[in-house]
């Protein structure tokens, strides 16, 4: 925190917050607080500033402040982004007002409002938990440690970076427009950590999950999701390369038949 | 008050970060009928032992020769013989078996050529006692945290633990030294849950938001020991806290001490690589203590790169040396940090750095099984365990090594909660008091009807401050004083705060005011420990007793918080296996 408390205060921004509370709102509504902040500080930052001086019911959820644990994912001028790796100079410009440029936050999209930015993850973890995301061993290590070479663990490299903030499910059209069944980038993502990890029995025992009407074929590569993921993970090629293992494993198993 | 919901289990942990969640691994394990909870204030994998970055120590000799006791002495020695010796062997001994069944889990380790788990330097870790800086730090990029918590959350997802996602503790049942359960608040709802258990183990981690700046996470407000301390539980060695050396300048975030222990140098104003003159042998890998204070010396004597001390001026710590190749391939993360929150590239740009509160080294007493201690005689509490950074067993002394932390929640994590899983076998569940939440449930009501004008905020940053210039990097007897005064008064103005949200579902507001309580209880309780200690040891330096005094002070802190009163008592401290000698690198 740079700027919100030393006395070169740069500018004054808008931030404007939907918020919604449904035990005592029907519908969500937008709330404008002006606060002052440097162009390097963290809309991280001007949140919390909002949340104890200005207003201390806007509920959100944050905890590293470093783009590490995954809380503060939220949608920020329509793009979902974690707040605390958002600098406030990459989300001004685009709006105005009294020459006060706004910044509009809303929660994550295709999940349940609990209240203002909050959302409920249920349906997200479920998601994760459906693809048993855990080393399911090739056999047993009789002491120390199973080898790997730095060729077979750079293939899995990619998806061990997911920190599960949801950002690519918010983003995901086929969640939110065609089948709000789809497992989801995430889920996949995860699958693809131990497919491809050679110490994993693989595809075999997620087949069920992912070779599934709502497991990994509604994907239709609109690349949302690689384009949010604030791990810079390219979660679409991800996918594919789960659509294709599992293609070579159909394969495999027809000409063993 | 809502209804309280009163659940059942055989072990209750508190905290889902590493000693949290390989604790719920073993005790979930034996035999398979252990009813095992995990309660956290936070969504999954939110912990805060994500955000460790650059590795593990375990003397697995895996690229250079390396021994167990190699590293068990580094860490008595890194902690300035303030460590108990039998805990550190433990620690180190059983440091190479917990990676191994971390990598047997899945863990994604980065390899060496031959496929071996890889390994590099890190601060303070020797070979023969102190020769020169050895290979030991096992790491999966730097990242190496992250991977421990999805490790073991995953594997926890295996085995079926029971998860209470978003339940903030509020108070542990303890009747004598006896435990009986806990009390926690749902955020979702507002209402006061009981667990009723035959043992319960706290591993909520670290309280470094006491301080301005800081590399903790929001949530490391240290609810466990607080609770603990004001149901009359003592609190061990709190005056050792750790400062980073190399925070990112004006925000605290980390810079892992890995880019050192790759090659990076620290570097003054004037281009010089100052810790020659500090450490000849170690140099920028020297234990952090000692690097935080250069630092300090650096700054104050005009040498930082603003050249005015009266500024809040900084260093720079230099990674062009390692290229754009190893950076990319080993600290990604950094780089990242590096481009997102300054715009510079580390390949080009030295990073401009300050030291930054980190690391409690100080908390609950236990002992080597994890249960915690009542006193400095070995007595003990009966079903109540503790674990991780929100302990002290002790294995850091008054001074961490780097990757100790990943060792200890890993290891004790792993003691604590095999012994509780035995445990539970033979105990009976302790009857609940039929007043089990009233007294939290009156305090709370109490809170919530505060119509008093005073702001958490205003209280928040006052404590940061006085921490921050009095009970910081180096103290002095005077300072220390009025920051207890200070802190006693700041602590009671937070019984004038209102609570401005009036809802019972997802009232942060409220829980804000119950963590900034903790933070000042704690933040007490460090600095009246501080006072009390009228030498210089470790990470805490008393610029009015500039040196180790062994006579006096070469034993443990105990602490017991009294409403806004400490009363201090000692622990003897394990020195069956090295002699105390001063302390060079």
């Amino acid at each position: 925190m740079t700027g919100l408390f030393s006395e070169k205060m740069a500018m004054h921004i808008i931030v404007r917050i939907q918020r919604y509370n449904p035990q005592t709102h029907k519908s969500a509504w937008f709330e404008d607080f002006e606060v002052a902040v440097e162009p390097a500080d963290k809309l991280l930052d001007a949140l919390m500033f909002v949340k104890r001086n200005l207003d201390g019911t806007l509920c959100f959820r944050k905890s590293c402040a470093h783009g590490i644990c995954g809380s503060d994912g939220m949608t920020i001028n329509d793009v979902e982004r974690l707040a605390c790796r958002t600098l406030i100079q990459d989300v001004i410009g685009d709006q105005a007002e009294n020459d006060r440029p706004v910044v509009t936050v809303e929660p994550l999209r295709s999940l349940p409002v609990q209240r203002d930015l909050m959302v409920d993850y249920t349906r997200f973890f479920e998601t994760y938990r459906l693809v048993k995301p855990f080393l399911i061993p090739v056999g047993k290590v009789e002491r120390g440690e199973t080898i790997q070479t730095p060729a077979e663990r750079r293939k899995f490299d990619d998806p061990t970076k997911c920190i599960l903030c949801a950002s690519c499910y918010s983003s995901c059209p086929v969640v939110a427009q065609y089948d709000p069944d789809f497992i989801g980038p995430a889920a996949v993502l995860q699958a693809a950590r131990f497919v491809f990890d050679c110490r994993d029995q693989g595809i075999a025992p997620r087949l069920d999950v992912l070779d599934h009407p709502h497991g990994v074929w509604p994907c239709a590569s609109h690349f949302n999701c690689t384009r949010v993921c604030p791990r810079g993970i390219k979660v679409t090629r991800c996918i594919n390369l789960v659509k294709r293992a599992i293609k070579e494993f159909r394969e495999q198993q027809h000409q063993n038949i | 008050m809502s209804k309280t919901q009163v659940h059942e289990f055989d072990a209750v942990i508190v905290g889902a970060g590493g000693a949290g969640l390989y604790a719920a691994l073993e005790a979930s394990r034996a035999g398979g009928t252990n009813r095992t909870a995990v309660i956290s204030k936070l969504l999954p994998i939110r912990s805060h032992t994500g955000t460790a970055q650059g590795g593990i120590g375990a003397a697995l000799g895996n690229v250079e020769n390396d021994k167990p006791q190699w590293h068990a002495f580094d860490t008595v020695k890194g902690g300035d013989y303030l460590v108990d010796q039998q805990a550190a062997t433990i620690l180190a001994d059983d440091a190479v078996q917990a990676v191994y069944e971390l990598e047997n889990r899945g863990l994604p380790f980065s390899r060496t050529e031959n496929g071996r788990i890889d390994q590099r330097r890190f601060g303070g870790h020797t070979r023969n006692f102190g020769e020169a800086p050895v290979r030991r730090a096992c790491y999966a990029a730097d990242r190496t945290g992250h991977m421990i918590l999805q490790t073991l959350y995953q594997q926890c997802i295996k085995n079926e633990v029971s998860f209470f996602d978003e339940f903030h503790l509020v108070d542990v049942l303890i009747d004598g030294c006896k435990c009986a359960g806990v009390v926690a608040l749902e955020l979702a709802t507002g209402v006061l849950n009981v667990f009723h258990s035959k043992a319960v183990m706290i591993a909520t981690g670290g309280f470094g938001r006491m301080f301005r700046t800081t590399s903790n996470a929001y949530a490391n407000t240290g609810d466990g020991p607080a609770v603990l301390a004001r149901r009359g539980v003592p609190l061990e060695d709190m005056e050792f806290f750790q400062f980073h050396p190399t925070g990112i300048r004006g925000m605290g975030i980390l810079i892992t001490e890995a880019v050192r222990g790759e090659g990076g140098v620290l570097r003054n104003g004037k281009g010089e690589r100052f810790m020659e003159n500090y450490a000849p042998t170690l140099l920028d890998l020297a234990p952090r203590d000692m690097i935080a204070r250069a630092m300090v010396t650096e700054i104050r004597s005009g040498r930082g790169v603003l050249g005015d001390p009266s500024k809040d001026d900084y260093l720079y710590l230099d990674a062009t040396g390692l290229g754009s190749e190893v950076l990319a391939r080993k600290l990604p993360d950094i780089s990242d940090f590096c481009r997102t929150y300054l715009g510079l590239d580390p390949a080009e740009k030295p990073i401009p750095v300050q030291p930054t509160a980190h690391y409690a080294m100080g908390g609950i007493p236990t002992d080597l099984h994890g249960r915690v201690l009542a006193d400095g005689h070995g007595g003990l509490y009966e079903g109540l365990y503790a674990a991780g950074e929100s302990a002290c067993v002790s294995v850091h002394g008054a001074n961490r090594l780097g990757t100790n932390s990943l060792v200890d929640l890993i290891v004790f994590g792993r003691r604590a909660g095999r012994h509780m899983a035995d445990f539970v076998k033979q105990a009976v569940l302790r009857e609940l008091p039929a007043d089990a939440a009233d007294n939290t449930a009156e305090s709370l009501d109490r809170l919530r009807g505060q119509r008093g004008d005073a702001r958490a905020e205003q209280i928040r940053a006052s404590m940061k401050a006085v921490m921050m210039d009095s009970v910081g990097i180096y103290r002095d007897g005077a300072g220390l004083a009025e920051a207890v005064r200070q802190l006693q008064g700041l602590r009671q103005a937070t019984e004038q705060v209102k609570v401005r949200d009036t809802a019972r579902q997802y009232n942060t507001d409220l829980l804000e005011l119950l963590e900034l309580q903790n933070l000042l209880d704690l933040a007490l309780v460090t600095a009246a420990s501080a006072e009390h200690r009228r030498e210089t040891r470790g990470a805490h330096a008393r610029e009015d007793f500039p040196h180790r005094d062994d006579d006096k002070y070469l034993k443990h802190t105990l602490a017991w918080l009294d409403g806004v009163s400490v009363r201090l008592g000692t622990k003897p401290v394990d020195l069956s296996i090295w002699e105390p000698k001063p302390r060079e690198y």
